[in-house]
């Protein structure tokens, strides 16, 4: 154990800048990479006895403030990552939590199981996406990934071991999935895989003049297994929410004759160049010159004028070019410029969507400040504490971070009060916008006092932050922790650091 | 607006803020919107500082840490404490000094050693973790309170002037290292201001406020300057004094 710590926790040889994945907030932390429970046991203790809080951070693939812990320690469980059971005969597989969705349907795929929902990219690990309890484009028959998790096990910060499963700790296991990593630390994950019969998806891909039709195609086309949309959101006017829809369906047993071939990872890659020429590596520089107001508006016009091009192309897709859109280009965040970029993911009910998400683009264009990339999808409640949720849709969009962030900041309050005035939803793998006042108003005070019942009782020194439960979840009444009158730091009680 | 994940409030730190003009560039700060650590030997002026800025600005801005820069082991510790409690960190100020009154006849090697010890020892064990926590940061303001009497080797003052000359040149360096980094090194040269060192000196010139002092600093950190003279009519004493052979030099009497 003490080979992980140094004498002197947290050590400043961990101190590391981190920043979100959208590269729009940084903050100092301690790293550690703890491989196993017992060192993240270890380190909780020497949390508690420093006075310093831990964050979790799986892959830092979320767009906000989720896996920073400013000025704190954080742990990267990336390499908390084996696979400690397969069964192919009924597709459930235990894992540790940082083993990622890559590496999950690489284990399985060659024996017909496919993660049940997968997000948009195929880099987050396993305990990130329960902390988040992701989507996939089929949210709206299969649910957030936690209604396939069939038990875990998790760590709480009084040292405390647990098992949850739907029928047992119920309240834990429906809090610890959607906590965003603020109750306790997932030390193994059972998940029900799904049976495929095939590596490939039927898909058609077709337009939508306006975002009322792309809404009513997406209803008319709702027991497909998946449907998602890209909105053109730059387009004004009466092409304002003009959309690109695909749906897509898995292919039943027989109806891929080449099936052995299709599932197996060699199989399933993505391109290593765009358009056989520039190498993916270095396509975001090609990309960067684009991302403005003028270059996005000539790049959406395009990417509709081809989709209309090819209107009712219907064709076969790899799993994972159709599910990791997000991959084809590697660090493609960074084409956003030095001050990175947000995501804003709105849900709204089904009743209101059409307007809400009308007024949003109509806002943001009227502020000069466009998104360059719109995503809409189709979802269902589900019985999670934290869910996001709704009977209804949401509209993922991609803001660039301008000069002047005060302004994307004014804008982002505007829209959170459209999205909270239809009944709208957020969602903490997105967020970095929301004030405490407006995750009240969508998360409830029975939901707050609820998940503070349940912090006091897994962790009770809350030992567990992060920079968004600062945010949004602390129970602002309680004092924070602020240094005393004046912090003595002369004869400060520790050995001096060891180099 | 209050400040979010997107806009947090920037954050001080300021080594040897009790007094003079490391107290006056922190009112300035908390007042420009940033949070900050004031970091001295008094704790009750300390005290007294926070709790008038934070009445002033109505915000929990300004953070009290007791400390003596000669203590050096316990540097590192206090700067992790100060990361812990405020988050991060953006400018780091060394505004420690003193000057011990020392006649032109006089060599006394427990008076001269002073200077060294918190100008220069000080400085060195502060702004290297302000350094290493920067450069991994790739951004950060590091400022340091250096002085004229760093610029040549006059008859008064020969270890003050030893100990500005060494900081200045240390600052210099650590711009150089750390400008490919993204970090700004901010040298700052006043020359008379309005505090408790002044009272050793008889000859007085130009004698500006530590608020005078602490709006150039602040002018300069917002413009990325790598060197001021505060006031700035000191960049052509200087100049001059710089060019003065020595021949001269050693027969004047200043």
């Amino acid at each position: 154990m003490t080979h992980l710590l140094m004498s002197t926790f947290p050590s400043l040889q961990n101190l590391t800048s981190l920043s979100n994945f959208g590269r729009s907030i940084s903050a100092p932390a301690y790293l550690y990479r703890p491989t196993s429970a017992g060192q993240i046991a270890e380190l909780f203790r020497r949390a508690e006895q420093t006075g310093y809080t831990i964050g979790l951070r799986g892959a830092g693939r979320s767009y906000g403030d989720a896996a920073l812990n400013s000025g704190q320690v954080v742990l990267d469980l990336r390499r908390f990552n084996r696979i400690l059971e397969w069964n192919p005969q009924t597709g459930v597989i235990r894992v540790e939590p940082g083993v990622t969705i890559q590496q999950l349907w690489q284990i399985t795929l060659e024996d017909g199981w496919w993660p049940p929902v997968v997000p948009g990219t195929q880099f987050p690990t396993l305990g990130g996406c329960l902390g988040m309890n992701i989507h996939g484009k089929n949210n709206y028959h299969m649910g957030p990934i936690g209604e396939h998790v069939l038990a875990f096990t998790a760590l709480l910060p009084t040292g405390e071991e647990i098992t949850c499963a739907p029928a047992q700790n119920a309240d834990l296991f429906y809090s610890l999935i959607s906590s965003a990593g603020t109750l306790g630390v997932f030390t193994s994950i059972t998940l029900q895989l799904k049976r495929l019969y095939s590596g490939l998806l039927d898909v058609e891909a077709w337009t939508a003049p306006n975002l009322r039709a792309a809404f009513n195609d997406i209803e008319a086309h709702k027991d497909e297994d998946y449907i998602v949309g890209w909105v053109d959101s730059i387009a004004g006017g009466n092409a304002l929410g003009r959309a690109e829809l695909h749906r897509a369906a898995y292919l039943p047993a027989g109806a891929d004759p080449d099936a052995s071939r299709t599932l197996t990872p060699d199989y399933q890659t993505l391109p290593d160049t765009f358009l056989g020429l520039l190498p993916k590596s270095a396509m975001w520089r090609f990309m960067a010159p684009f991302f403005n107001n003028l270059g996005m508006g000539v790049v959406n016009f395009g990417k509709y004028l081809v989709a209309r091009f090819q209107n009712h192309h219907h064709y076969r897709q790899s799993l994972i070019a159709f599910n990791f859109l997000f991959d084809y280009v590697p660090n493609w965040e960074r084409a956003y410029g030095p001050r990175g970029l947000i995501q804003y993911q709105a849900f709204i009910p089904r009743a209101t969507a059409p307007d809400a998400f009308t007024a949003l683009l109509q806002l943001a264009q009227k502020r000069g400040l466009p998104n360059y990339l719109s995503v809409i999808k189709r979802h269902r409640p589900d019985n999670f504490l934290f869910t996001h949720a709704v009977e209804g849709y949401s509209m993922a969009m991609d803001y660039r971070v301008p000069r002047d962030v005060l302004a994307l900041q004014r804008l982002a309050n505007d829209l959170n009060c459209l999205v909270l005035d239809a009944g709208g939803r957020f969602y903490f793998a997105k967020d970095s916008t929301l004030t405490p006042e407006a995750a009240t108003r969508f998360l409830g005070e029975e939901t707050l006092a609820r998940f503070r019942a349940l912090k006091t009782r897994c962790d009770p020194h809350a030992i567990l932050q992060t920079d968004l439960y600062r945010r949004l979840l602390r129970d602002s009444t309680t004092p924070s922790v602020t240094p005393p009158p004046v912090a003595d730091v002369l004869f400060a009680n520790r050995t001096p650091i060891q180099k | 607006m209050t400040p979010s994940a997107l806009l947090p409030s920037p954050v001080a730190l300021i080594v040897g803020a009790s007094s003079g003009i490391g107290e006056a560039l922190a009112r300035r700060l908390a007042r420009e919107g940033y949070r900050v650590a004031v970091l001295g030997r008094r704790a009750e002026n300390l005290q007294a500082i926070c709790a008038s800025l934070n009445a002033e600005t109505g915000r929990q801005c300004a953070f009290p840490y007791s400390h003596d820069v000669t203590h050096y082991d316990s540097v590192p510790p206090a700067f992790q404490t100060v990361l812990r409690d405020l988050g991060r960190l953006d400018v780091v100020v060394y505004a420690s000094g003193v000057q011990p009154a020392v006649e032109v006849n006089e060599y006394n090697f427990e008076k001269d050693r002073a200077p060294i010890e918190t100008n220069v020892l000080g400085a060195l064990a502060w702004l290297d973790q302000a350094a290493l926590y920067f450069e991994r940061q790739g951004s950060g303001h590091i400022v340091g309170i250096s002085s004229v009497a760093g610029e040549r080797g006059r008859v008064g003052y020969p270890a003050y002037q030893a100990s500005k000359a060494a900081f200045s040149s240390f600052l210099e360096s650590l711009r150089n290292r750390l400008t490919r980094h993204g970090v700004h090194v901010l040298t700052v040269k006043p020359g008379m201001v309005e505090t408790e060192m002044l009272r050793n000196i008889k000859r007085r010139m130009w004698v500006i406020s530590p608020d005078q002092a602490a709006a150039d600093i602040y002018r300069a950190i917002k413009s990325r300057k790598q060197v001021i003279f505060t006031p700035a009519r000191w960049a052509l004493v200087m100049l001059v004094i710089r060019n003065i052979p020595s021949f001269i030099f050693r027969r004047m009497a200043f």
